[in-house]
Formats: structure tokens, sequence, C-alpha cells
């Protein structure tokens, strides 16, 4: 099933969750939507599942308008961040209630019933929990029951609202992966909700990065991640050190003084310089584009952290830099740097 | 330097058994002697006068048939109105929800006399409605759907007190995951909201009930104590008081404290499982 969002806007009081949305799902894909806390992700998702109504635009699944309908007639799986099972249920009436609330007509019988719920919990690994409630599960049981109970009418699409938000580190890891095979499995068109970077490059085919209420980029993990179209994207995605910077004359100036990298095509005026901590490059004393002493070292896997002092910047600027481990540095180093990639983005918080 | 003592929390042994003593003394003086001198009172004459007086008169009996019928009136009633009220409140978001859950509480903070004089003024001869009901033959005053409408007035906010907080506490998310699995609206109260809030629905018809048996004020206006006809327990319980039948009074009265005594412990229980309930339901 094919989603498509057209100018979206929905306003609470003044604030804008969302402000004029277009986005394309195709059928069969796994879609992070990721921002921060505020950025109208989860609203999104809700109108999509409609949970909410937007004040204007249009939602179309494979061309047919999906606001004329109610949430349930829309044949959406909605997973909730914290589950809302149903507390007063077992666990298989919990995912038999999608097949028991259907028409009369249609609903299959108890014994079809009894074999699906069987067989969605096979596909969860959870069959053996089908009589306990819900307050005897843990968390990652917990949340695989709620996707079981989502997928039990054949939803045409998957909705996850911060599915792996209330767990604890090992656990998510655990249901990334698992989700991921799932959905590989069953490949309903898939869409989750997450402000963990992380957990969208690792589960999405394609990451929506949202921030106040737009979608300020669209692309594949590697995209947003080594082509940010924003300073938002390339700050909120990886670490990056970003240093103010000024754009004049085909120069880049840090602090009075001029740079050693190309400005071409670049606006000018006030900027933001950005660098992925592993793409600077530690070089000899005295060449390089920036130079700096070392302040502070953290050694640990493949990487050694460096803390660096900027000179030649007015007060005194740190950056972190992650460098290989072939060269090691100490603390006091004067120390050359040179970012091999890195972006500039025109404008200053 | 002072000496430290050995736990710094507890108080000195002489003020904690003055505290014990004056709660003990409190509640021996206030709530347990009474109970026992009902009971003393009603039994004063011996078991046989007690049954004689607390069965045995058709007064007593159609008293008790009145009390019996007017509760379970307004009991279900309040079910009714009190977990509508509830739902609306606490799962929907609409204009004048405050002055809603205001008019809620009028009947806890109206004295029961005021209650009563209401529906004296709606529905006298000389009220607002009481000629036209006249007219047509519909007794509301002295009669079985007075007293009952003044008792449902009363007793209106134990169920919907006991729930509205219950269900804010529970969020609207089930609701959302029975919607989008294709429940309707029907379905979702009864699949899922009410059986979430049933204890709490239990404790409110529990406390409802105990209410509306013991309702004096606002029944005493809107009754005129037709003996053996609109007389309810409590008003008998004074009737029989004021005309010096002590045993027939208490023995009454007795009925009404055992009632009481009876709640309590349902109570009790009934909040057990509510925390149970409500622990079960954490995330």
């Amino acid at each position: 099933m094919a989603i498509e969002v057209k100018n979206l806007v929905k306003k609470f009081g003044t604030f804008a969750a969302l402000d004029h949305v277009d986005l394309r799902v195709g059928d069969g894909e796994l879609l992070a939507l990721l921002g921060p806390s505020g950025s109208g992700k989860t609203t999104l998702l809700r109108i999509i599942a409609g949970l909410d109504w937007p004040d204007s635009g249009e939602v179309s699944f494979d061309g047919h308008d999906a606001l004329a309908h109610g949430a349930g007639e829309r044949n959406v799986g909605f997973v909730f961040q914290h589950y809302a099972l149903f507390r007063h249920m077992t666990v298989f009436e919990n995912v038999a209630f999608g097949l028991r609330v259907q028409p009369r007509a249609v609903r299959k019988d108890e014994a079809a019933i009894r074999a699906r719920v069987k067989e969605l919990l096979d596909l969860v690994q959870l069959d053996w929990l089908s009589d306990r409630y819900p307050s005897q599960l843990s968390g990652g049981q917990r949340q695989r029951i709620a996707l079981a109970r989502a997928l039990a009418i054949e939803p045409r699409i998957l909705l996850l609202d911060e599915p792996f938000g209330a767990l604890d580190a090992k656990v998510r890891k655990e249901l990334r992966q698992w989700l991921r095979s799932l959905h590989s499995e069953i490949h309903v068109t898939s869409i989750f909700v997450t402000h963990d970077q992380e957990e969208a490059l690792e589960v999405a085919n394609r990451v929506v990065v949202m921030d106040k209420g737009r979608i300020e980029q669209v692309g594949t993990p590697s995209d947003v991640y080594d082509n940010p179209a924003t300073a938002f994207v390339h700050g909120f995605i990886g670490e990056s050190i970003v240093l103010p910077v000024d754009v004049s004359e085909g120069c880049v100036r840090l602090g009075g003084r001029t740079l050693n990298i190309a400005a071409d095509g670049l606006e000018t005026g006030a900027s933001r310089l950005f660098i992925r901590r592993h793409d600077m490059q530690v070089e000899p004393p005295g060449t390089g584009a920036l130079q700096g002493a070392v302040r502070h070292v953290r050694t640990f896997g493949p990487i050694q952290r460096a803390e660096v002092a900027l000179s030649a910047v007015q007060g005194e600027t740190l950056i972190e830099i992650d460098a290989p481990r072939d060269r090691p540095l100490k603390v006091g180093d004067v120390i050359g740097l040179h970012p091999r990639r890195f972006r500039i983005f025109a404008g200053q918080e | 330097m002072n000496s430290v003592r050995a736990d710094s929390r507890t108080e000195p042994r002489i003020v904690r058994i003055l505290i014990i003593a004056i709660a003990l003394i409190f509640l021996t003086v206030f709530v347990a002697l009474p109970l026992v001198v009902v009971f003393a009172q009603a039994f004063s004459k011996g078991l046989g006068a007690y049954f004689a007086a607390a069965l045995g008169e058709p007064e007593a009996l159609s008293a008790i048939r009145l009390t019996l019928l007017t509760a379970a009136i307004s009991v279900s009633l309040n079910l009714v109105f009190g977990v509508i009220a509830a739902w609306a409140v606490s799962k929907f978001e609409f204009r004048g929800k405050t002055l809603l859950i205001t008019l809620i509480d009028l009947p806890f903070s109206v004295s029961p006399v005021i209650s009563g004089l209401v529906y004296v003024l709606l529905f006298g001869a000389q009220g607002y409605w009481g000629p036209w009901l006249q007219s047509h033959n519909i007794y509301i005053l002295f009669a079985l759907p007075g007293i009952a409408l003044a008792t449902t007035f009363v007793t209106f906010p134990f169920v919907a007190r006991a729930l509205i907080p219950l269900m804010q506490e529970q969020g609207t998310q089930e609701e959302e995951a029975a919607i989008s699995l294709g429940a309707s609206g029907l379905q979702t109260f009864f699949r899922v909201t009410l059986p979430n809030v049933k204890w709490g629905v239990l404790y409110g018809v529990l406390l409802c009930n105990a209410r509306a048996m013991g309702e004096f004020g606002a029944v005493s206006v809107v009754s005129g104590h037709i003996r053996g006809e609109t007389n309810t327990m409590p008003l008998l319980v004074e009737i029989l008081y004021n005309e010096y039948q002590f045993v027939s009074s208490f023995a009454i009265a007795s009925l009404l404290a055992m009632l009481a005594l009876i709640t309590l412990i349902a109570k009790t229980i009934l909040e057990r499982n509510l925390d149970e309930g409500q622990l079960s339901g954490g995330d």
C-alpha cells in the first residue's frame, strides 16, 4: 500500500505541529520518521492512522482518500509507545481483539480466530505467554504482543510510534533486528517514529528527518548521513563539529583567520562549518586548515577521541575529533587538522 | 553535646502512647460506642422483641421495602449517569467541561434539605410543574417518584467521582488501540473502557447505595411522612423514636448500622482490588 501525504497542516493552538508536509511512501517500504521531540513526527503518524485529524491537507492510500474514513476503517495497524495493551485481557485475547470485533458478516469462527492468534504468537515467538496478563510481561514482550495484536487484522499499513522508546538498550537492539527481519518476512508498508538516529539508520530503508513540523530531508540512511541537506540534519544525525565561520570573497574565515579550504559557490556572510568527527584528519603542526593543542585523549575500540583546543580563535574553542589509533596522540601535542569532508551552511544559530 | 538518639525518627515513648491513646479514645467515644449503643438498645427487650419490631410490623416492612426500592432506582440511575458523565469528562475534550465537573459535585455542596426543597418547588402543588402534573394525575411529591428523585440527586456524585480519577489516569491509549483495531465506539466502551474500571464502578455503586439507603434530609422534605406508604427506614427511625418506641426505633436503626458495617467491609475488599487493578495497568 502506497501512502501519499500532501500539504498537511496541523496546529495545536498556535503551535504548528505540522507545517505544510508532503511525503510519499512506496509500497512495502520500511520508513523511519526521525526528529527531536516536538518535531511533529508522532502527529504525522497519528494523522495517517486516523487517530488525529489535520487542519488541512490530504492523505491518500493507493490514491484513495484516507481522510474520508475513520481509524477503524483504514485497516492500519498501530503500535503505541507504551504498548496500550488491554490490561484486563490475556495475551491471547489481546491479539484476538481485532478479530473478535469484526462485523458478524466477516468475522471468522472461533477455531479460525484461535488458529490465527496462535500463528501470530508464533510469529512473535511468544506463544508460551498466551494465558498471561500484560502486567506479567516484560517491556520487550509487551511490545511484541502489541505488534502481534496490530498484525492480527492483516493491516495494509503498519505504524509504530517510538516502538522501542521505553525499553532498555539491550532489548532495543534485539527488537530492532527482529523488526527488520519481520518486515522482510511480511513486507507490509511500515512507518516508525523515533528520536534515536541509530535506530532510524539501522532499521529503515528510508529516513525522513523532521524538525519543527517540517520535513528537512528524505533519503536513504547513507544519504542523510553523508549528504545532509540542511544544517539541522547535519547537526542532528551523527556527531558533528560545528564552527562559526565567515564566508567572503571566496575565502572561509574562522576567528579572522583564513582557512585553507575551498569556498567555491558559497553564499557570502555568517555561516557554519560542519565536519564529522572522524573526517578530521590529523596533520603535522603547521599544516592543515586548523591548528590546535591536544587537551585530553580517551581511547576505546578502534579510535582515539581527542579534545583539541583550536588556536588562532578568539578565546578558546574546544572540539572533539575521532582519529584512528595508528598514530597515538598525547596530551599537549600541537597538531594540524585537515577536514577531509566538510559542509558549510549559510546562517548562524 | 546532646546524646544521639538511637532512631531519630521515633518520638519519645510518652508522646507515642499519648497520641495513640487520644486516637483510640476518640474513635471509641465517637464511632464504636454509638454503634454498640444502637445494637444494645435494639436487643434490650430480647431477640423476640427485636425481630417483632424490625420485621414483624407492617410499617417497618413497608419502610424496608420502600428503602430498598428507592435505593435500587437511584443506584441504577446514578450508575448509568455516573458512568456516562465520567466517560465524557475523562476521555473527551469539550467546551464547558469544567462546568460539568462542578455540576457533578453540586449535590455534595448543597444541604440535602435544600435538594428536597428544590423538588417541592418544581413538583409541589404551588410549584412550576405541579399543577400540570396534578391535572394529568401524575404524583411525584409525597410518593415514590419524588423520594427516588431526591435520593438520586443527593447520591449522584458517588459513581462519577469514583470513576473520573481512575479513567483519567488510564488515559485514552487503550481506546485508541481498540478503535484502530476496528472496534466501534460501543464495542470499545463495553470491551475496553468499562472492564478497566469495573472495580471503580462497584466501589461507586457501593457508596452510592449506602448513602441512598441512609438519606434523611432530602427524603424527609419530599416524603410527606405517610405511615406505611412514604416512610423510608431513616424516616421511620425518627418517627418511632419521637414516639418513645425505643426498641422498634433502634431495631430499624440497627439494620441501617449493619448495612454500614457490610458496606465498610465490602469497601475494604474493593479498595484492595482497585489498587491491584491500577497497579497492573502501569507500563
